[in-house]
């Protein structure tokens, strides 16, 4: 029996080179990397768990790491990511009940996923650092 | 008339030849709505730990308040993620044996990750 070739040479379709970005579509596209950078995230909660139940000097050890530049620099990355996918998804339930698909409905949808991401992680930071006793 | 070759039992089932349904759609959203809540629990546990002494961080966590959600999250947060993966391997991945490989690596990661929280979060909360 012939085995099928995993990739045939055939015409593709349009994709992402031929079309000019436009907020859904950008949406659409940072939701997956979101996604696919909690997901690598999910390592850091885990690994921060692990190290402050094995005793004050592994708590030690993950709060200097968390708190360096570079710690910051990854959890703010990492918290955005969270709450930009959390809006999306948000958006998406809203799209599950078949509302708001018409064209200046869903483009304000798409406008409302960054611009409510932006803004949340903003409060969420400045609550945070005022807390930490950074600001 | 046509013959049906599909079993009675086959017909009930409604599958089809992808033995399987709609359950992986169905379980998305369901965690994600979990999620949703509990990232609001996971923003408020960090900022209230931020900067805090190691004793500080082991009274929170001793509380069943905080350790129920904790793992809720853990649990819910791996599924999610676990199809979520699935559904990016499977559309950039094509050959067989490297999309095998990496669909049975994204079991193992949720499962690695989530059993690393769960049995933390025991030792957090049951540990001396």
């Amino acid at each position: 029996m012939a085995k099928a070739e995993a990739r045939p040479s055939r015409p593709l379709s349009p994709h992402l080179s031929i079309f000019r970005p436009y907020v859904n579509m950008v949406m659409s596209i940072l939701h997956r990397i979101t996604g696919g950078a909690n997901y690598v995230g999910s390592l850091i909660l885990a690994l921060w768990l692990a190290l402050a139940a094995s005793g004050p000097a592994g708590y030690g050890t993950a709060s200097a790491i968390l708190g360096s530049p570079l710690g910051l620099l990854v959890l703010f990355g990492l918290s955005w990511s969270l709450i930009h996918h959390a809006c999306g998804g948000i958006r998406h339930f809203i799209w599950d009940t078949g509302a708001m698909l018409a064209k200046p409905s869903f483009r304000f949808l798409s406008w409302m996923t960054i611009a409510g991401s932006a803004v949340i992680t903003a409060l969420v930071w400045i609550i945070g650092l005022v807390k930490w006793g950074a600001m | 008339m046509a013959t049906n070759y599909r079993t009675s039992l086959s017909r009930v089932r409604g599958l089809g030849s992808s033995h399987g349904g709609t359950d992986h759609f169905w379980h998305q959203r369901v965690t994600a709505l979990a999620n949703l809540v509990l990232l609001v629990f996971l923003i408020f546990t960090v900022i209230r730990l931020a900067g805090e002494p190691y004793p500080v961080m082991r009274a929170y966590f001793a509380s069943p308040f905080v350790t129920v959600p904790a793992l809720m999250l853990a649990i819910s947060a791996c599924v999610h993620m676990r199809i979520g993966m699935q559904v990016i391997i499977e559309d950039y991945v094509h050959a067989e044996g490297p999309k095998m490989a990496l669909l049975l690596l994204n079991t193992f990661f949720a499962a690695a990750v989530a059993l690393t929280c769960i049995a933390s979060l025991i030792k957090l909360s049951l540990g001396a």
